[in-house]
């Protein structure tokens, strides 16, 4: 089998991010390339987060993938620039990731300390859809999602932070 | 490449970069399965582990620097109380919730401003390492903020706390602001943020956050604590310290 770019990011398609089962890292934006210099295959990733615990993860499974493919020698590199954005997700990916029950990210809002401060996202109910919902914390299960309630539906939900 | 002095100032800088968030994500994380809701257990470790994150990135780019084998963990584990170079703000005990809160809207805010420069720095790595922060401080501000408001806004008690907070905490803002021959040679060089240029704006910041948590607006034109950049501690430090770099330092090839 001839190793090429196109056979790898195919094969990485498969690989998912630990904490969001739904997306694989390509829809995530932390897959940004694949590369192959003198018969070595380059994996390039970037983490979401600085402290993002899953990227141990994530390294290990593309290795693992790519290797239960008959591809080996892989190496990983991690670039922080330029710097991950929820504005990488594509359309289809947001839709998935509501389907799974999360609100995805919205647009990132130019950046300022009144933004900052005085900020209100727009964030509608996974489940019903309902603009009736209320931040419960800026924080959830992972670093990239807060915590929202439905007081329409009564379901407490994650929304996936602009980022 | 930079000449033997620039490089010299950039590793002190870096590490106290690091050392400021490497203290307070420890302090932060003492509160893991003690915050005072479930929603804010999980939301101070999380800003424990991006300061952690952002802590690895500074020490891993000392190492860089550096002519001798060191990993970021030498530089966590091994050094000494008087080696750590973090303002005494971060080392400061929890006390009480207010405490926390109000000590991390003093940092939250200067580390938003701190990085609003530092996304101009002539060094790439740093420029990379402050475009990626500033998207997570921006989390952390708007966490401190919101509990700013509620606690101000809340009971005669919660009301209470946070002015003790403030009125103890402040004295530690001033410390921020340091400045050497460190930052001397990096703003000459396009490299570090001139901290000078924000400050009016970082105290008129806290001053309107004060006012709107129903809390009396603070003097930045008072006596203020230092010694942390030249390595003198509170007691707090090797407290701290001790919990921290148990482990390694008595078993030293302990691996995960």
């Amino acid at each position: 089998m001839v190793v090429t770019e196109e056979k790898i990011l195919k094969l990485l398609d498969n690989v998912s991010d630990p904490e969001i089962p739904a997306l694989s890292i390509a829809d995530m934006g932390i897959l940004r390339g694949v590369k192959i210099v003198d018969d070595q295959v380059i994996v390039t990733v970037t983490p979401t987060y600085s402290g993002c615990p899953a990227m141990y993860e994530i390294r290990r499974r593309i290795v693992e993938e790519l290797k239960e493919n008959g591809i080996v020698g892989v190496k990983i590199d991690t670039v922080l620039s330029p710097a991950w954005t929820t504005d990488w997700m594509s359309d289809d990916a947001k839709q998935r990731l509501k389907e799974s029950g999360i609100a995805p990210p919205t647009k990132t809002n130019e950046f300022s300390l009144d933004n900052i401060i005085n900020h209100k996202d727009f964030v509608p109910c996974p489940f019903c859809s309902s603009e009736e919902t209320e931040l419960r914390a800026e924080f959830s299960a992972t670093a990239c999602k807060s915590l929202y309630y439905c007081n329409s539906c009564e379901q407490p939900y994650e929304h996936f932070k602009c980022h | 490449m930079y000449t033997d002095e620039i490089k010299e100032a950039q590793k002190e800088y870096l590490l106290r970069l690091a050392d400021d968030r490497m203290i307070l994500s420890q302090r932060l994380s003492e509160l893991c399965g003690h915050g005072p809701i479930l929603e804010e257990d999980i939301a101070l470790t999380n800003i424990s582990l991006d300061l952690l994150g952002q802590a690895k990135l500074y020490y891993e780019k000392v190492a860089e620097l550096s002519d001798e084998e060191v990993t970021a963990d030498d530089w966590v584990f091994f050094r000494d109380e008087r080696e750590y170079w973090n303002v005494l703000l971060v080392e400061l005990d929890n006390e009480d919730f207010a405490h926390t809160i109000v000590k991390q809207l003093i940092f939250d805010v200067f580390e938003i401003l701190l990085y609003g420069e530092m996304i101009n720095s002539k060094d790439a790595d740093l420029k990379a390492i402050a475009e990626k922060s500033i998207k997570e401080t921006k989390y952390h501000l708007r966490h401190s903020h919101e509990w700013m408001l509620r606690l101000g806004g809340g009971t005669e008690e919660s009301n209470r706390r946070l002015r003790d907070a403030i009125e103890f905490l402040w004295q530690y803002t001033g410390e921020l602001f340091y400045t050497d021959e460190v930052d001397d040679i990096l703003v000459g060089a396009g490299i570090a943020p001139d901290v000078s240029k924000f400050r009016d704006e970082y105290y008129k910041t806290l001053n309107k956050i004060l006012v709107e948590s129903e809390l009396e607006e603070m003097d930045p034109n008072v006596w203020m604590q230092s010694g942390g950049r030249d390595g003198r501690h509170t007691e707090y430090m090797g407290h701290i310290l001790a919990t921290m770099q148990y482990l390694p330092r008595s078993m030293p090839d302990a691996q995960w």
